[in-house]
């Protein structure tokens, strides 16, 4: 019985945080029934995963300029744009794709500065400044692809971005068809997640700081390394874990550390809480700005790569949208537009969440007006959702 | 006698902790101008606003009545048509909009379910005439300046038949021919059957004009006197206002050892470009080790203004002046670099600009000296609750634990949880810009011991207050500020209150 108490008050205590997973889980559990399993088969969970990619990481920068009370409209176009730029440096320059990539990124912190620029030095509102990158971008791609039309992308490398995984290693006779070197992945990131936590709770009572009862410690340590093996068990089963997946991963746990673990995460942070109180406290708001819309620049890039790279072309729409996919996973993910709230980790899943909504609904066949519809509906429920809990929380 | 056109009787109006109000009785006769005085947070805005339905009826306890009838205002729209206009300091203007569109905003002319504008413009010509304001009705009201400003807002009062004109410290952004013209105004309103109430500091001008005084001090009546009678003058009111004797509500000081000067600003005048003129000028100010400096000056008069130039012009004033912290020159230009040299800034409004209300009592605490728990960067989780925790103890901060969110605290605590941030990044000029305003006397007690021990390890502390008792009780020396200059120094054993009111009503 006890232990059921123990539960329930961690559950209560965290009932916002959990929230989305929760969601997450439901929406899943729906879609698997409603499909016959077909949803949660390897071969499209994974597919889900990359589709998933190029807006996880702009949702990402999106939730740092929304915590710090901003809003930026130009990422869709700007991606599409740096993608188009990627491509004619492969195509017509022939440049070679170590250096496309970084030179794509930083294009992308150049036009993210120069939003920030016009926010933080001019004091345009970043919603009309992004506006009017929206329109420029926009039309940008339009003007670097009005002689060649779409730009096909013959580069294998640059390709296997969007649609390549990491290779397996050599066939030993066990486990055929299953992707050995993504179990091996995972059964580390495992070993690692359990060391780490047991590390972190010893630290923590040598300071006597207060720690989860114990029994509930090792549930959230057995749940959670029961979610992730099922999930790599279920990517291995198809192809294993992909390049997009990667690219992913590596951007959040950047991003997951900056934001919790350092200064400059700190700062961001109080910059949205409070602005005046934390130019009194010596941070300089206009570099946060700058920082948080160079780094929505980068990941705007970042983007436009993994789409340009899926598609395996240039497109003249692409990026159409993207804004607007990345704001809604924010906010689904608990951003607050009072500034100060929202975790990467949770507009990760908020971009799941609407993923998971499109995939499962074109797997249903269900006509794409009615996919607007229940997206919107959920969108609205999410927020809804957050801002009630957000009155009942400690 | 006749009907007073007003009485307020036993009002009495609670704040979460605080009782603004306490049984204020208040009554205006027909035709005069009724001057209300006292000190800061003396009631007076308060009892405004309880009359104005800015307060609505049922958040107070007390009756009103207008011309011998009970009135229950639920709104300011109520009380705007039973005829009483409030004009407050911080006008209610709109900017962009034209003079005759605001002097007819929210009860405009129609002619069917349009604006007339052409009837609108030609009452609006009458309205100014009426005020004597001699500028084109189809002009915008920002190009006007804050004097014409205050005409057009008393043309829009009585556009609207005003009965009751009420005026909020209407002449402490005006410069004295301006005051002087408003003044003439109202007794020519006075003429034509307005009754004024009249909210001022000024006590030169209150008496120039007022009819009757009421004295209010601490949310009570204290008096009300008659001009007609002869029972005004300057220091009657004074003593009246300032009255309470200093309760033993300050701790003592151990030992006081005052060092060298720590920090000092030398001909410091500091100009505001967004409102055009100078807030601060020819400020000359010193702090020593081991002492606290009150500066004393009624709301407006540059306090805040001259604390945020030092600390780093966040508000982006310019600067003229020379500022020495320990004998060496410098200048600063942004928090980051003052607290850099050792100067800490604990503001009049923690929630506005002080704390960040989400955050939790650590995360505040830390904020401003983060790289002291930080290697390369990153932050020290587990440093961050200790040194959280030391501060805890050390101020006697209430909250269960460090982890709670800033915004569940009370005001006294959050006030410790600012000092707790400031006292971090272990400052040897210490600004308090009103340190108790809002908090129990108990709390009040423990940010003054706090204080006392601060000085005897060394620091000096520059202490804003707008509490006599208060800059009078803990201070080593007192400058008193009126309109952006120093108009007084004087050590706290010759100072009063009498003496500190009268410089800073100068």
């Amino acid at each position: 019985m006890a232990f059921l108490n123990d539960l329930q008050t961690v559950l209560k205590r965290n009932v916002r945080e959990y929230g989305m997973y929760i969601a997450l889980f439901v929406i899943m559990g729906i879609f698997a029934i409603m499909t016959d399993g077909v949803f949660i088969s390897s071969r499209n969970i994974s597919n889900l995963l990359n589709q998933t990619g190029y807006i996880a990481v702009l949702a990402v920068g999106m939730t740092l300029v929304i915590v710090i009370r901003h809003i930026d409209l130009s990422v869709g176009f700007l991606a599409g744009f740096l993608g188009a730029v990627a491509a004619i440096a492969m195509v017509s320059w022939k440049l070679p794709v170590i250096v496309v990539i970084p030179m794509t990124l930083g294009l992308g912190v150049l036009a993210g500065c120069l939003t920030a620029y016009l926010v933080a030095n001019r004091g345009i509102p970043s919603f009309v400044a992004s506006l009017g990158g929206w329109l420029i971008y926009r039309g940008a791609i339009l003007l670097v692809t009005i002689s060649t039309g779409t730009i096909v992308i013959p580069n294998e490398t640059f390709n296997a971005i969007g649609n390549g995984f990491i290779p397996d290693i050599p066939d030993i006779g066990i486990l055929p068809n299953v992707h050995k070197l993504t179990l091996l992945l995972g059964l580390l990131a495992i070993v690692l997640y359990i060391a780490n936590e047991i590390n972190q709770r010893r630290i923590k009572k040598q300071y006597n700081f207060e720690v989860l009862p114990i029994n509930m410690f090792i549930l959230k340590m057995v749940f959670i390394s029961g979610l992730v093996a099922y999930i790599i068990w279920v990517l291995a089963g198809y192809r294993g874990i992909s390049w997009t997946l990667v690219v992913v991963l590596v951007v959040v746990a950047i991003y997951q550390f900056v934001t919790t673990q350092t200064v400059l995460g700190r700062h961001i942070y109080a910059v949205g809480g409070n602005p005046e109180a934390a130019e009194l406290s010596g941070i300089s708001v206009k570099k946060i700005v700058y920082v948080v819309f160079g780094s929505m620049g980068m990941l705007s890039a970042l983007s436009g790569i993994l789409f340009a790279s899926r598609l395996q072309s240039a497109t003249t729409t692409a990026g159409a949208l993207f804004e607007m996919d990345a704001i809604a996973a924010a906010y689904v993910g608990g951003v607050s537009a009072a500034g100060g709230v929202g975790k990467v980790i949770g507009s990760i899943i908020g971009a799941l969440v609407m993923t998971s909504l499109t995939s499962g609904m074109n797997l249903m066949g269900i006509d794409i007006s009615l996919q607007y519809i229940v997206r919107g509906a959920v969108l609205t429920a999410a927020v809804i959702f957050d801002v009630s809990t957000r009155r009942i929380g400690k | 006698m006749d009907t007073p056109i007003l009485e307020m009787r036993n009002i009495t109006k609670e704040f979460p902790g605080v009782r603004a109000l306490d049984n204020v009785s208040f009554k205006v006769a027909e035709g005069e101008i009724h001057c209300l005085v006292g000190e800061n947070g003396a009631g007076k805005s308060t009892l405004m606003k309880v009359l104005s339905g800015v307060y609505p009826h049922g958040e107070y306890s007390g009756e009103i009545l207008l011309y011998g009838e009970t009135k229950q205002f639920h709104s300011i729209r109520d009380s705007e048509q039973a005829g009483i206009a409030i004009i407050y300091q911080e006008l209610a203007l709109i900017p962009e909009m034209t003079v005759y569109e605001n002097i007819f905003l929210g009860h405009e002319i129609h002619s069917g379910i349009a604006i007339d504008w052409n009837e609108t413009i030609k009452h609006a010509g009458v309205m100014l005439e009426k005020v004597g304001l001699e500028v084109n009705p189809a002009a915008k009201v920002k190009e006007l300046g804050v004097g014409k400003k205050q005409l057009v807002e008393i043309a829009k009062a009585l556009s609207r038949d005003v009965k009751l004109l009420i005026l909020d410290e209407p002449t402490s952004a005006l410069n004295e021919t301006d005051s002087e013209n408003l003044l003439n105004l109202l007794r020519g309103l006075k003429r034509q059957g307005v009754t004024c109430i009249l909210i001022s500091h000024k006590l030169k001008e209150v008496i120039s004009i007022a009819d009757t005084i009421t004295v209010l001090r601490d949310g009570a009546t204290i008096c009300t006197l008659s001009a007609a009678k002869g029972e005004v003058s300057e220091a009657v009111l004074i003593k009246n206002m300032v009255g309470r004797e200093i309760e033993n509500i300050y701790p003592p000081r151990g030992q006081r050892v005052i060092g060298d000067v720590a920090m000092e600003i030398i001909d410091w005048s500091a100009y505001d470009p967004k409102i055009g003129r100078n807030v601060l000028k020819d400020v000359n100010i010193n702090v020593r080790a081991g002492e606290i400096v009150g500066i004393s000056g009624l709301m407006g008069s540059g306090r805040t203004e001259l604390a945020r130039s030092i600390f780093g012009n966040p508000m982006g004033f310019r600067i003229k002046g020379e500022m020495r912290i320990k004998d060496s020159k410098r200048r600063i230009n942004h928090p980051q670099e003052a607290i850099k040299y050792g100067l800490a800034y604990v503001t009049e409004d923690r929630k506005g600009d002080g704390l960040i209300l989400i955050q939790d009592v650590k995360q505040n605490i830390t904020l401003a000296n983060l790289r002291e728990i930080a290697k390369r960067g990153v932050v020290n989780n587990n440093a961050e609750v200790q040194v959280a925790n030391e501060y805890k103890d050390s101020l006697n901060i209430k909250t269960p634990t460090v982890e709670q969110r800033v915004m569940n605290l009370s005001g006294g605590n959050q006030q410790k949880v600012s000092l707790g941030k400031w006292l971090f990044v272990k400052p040897n000029v210490l600004i308090l810009d009103e340190p108790t305003r809002g908090i129990d006397v108990g709390a009040k007690y423990e940010i003054y011991t706090i204080m006392n021990r601060l000085v005897e390890q060394g620091m000096s502390i520059i202490m804003i207050s707008s509490e006599l008792p208060e800059i009078l009780g803990m201070s080593d020396r007192v400058y008193v500020i009126s309109s952006g200059r120093v108009t007084g120094e004087l050590p706290v054993a010759e100072a009063t209150q009498e003496k500190i009111m009268h410089l800073a009503t100068n």
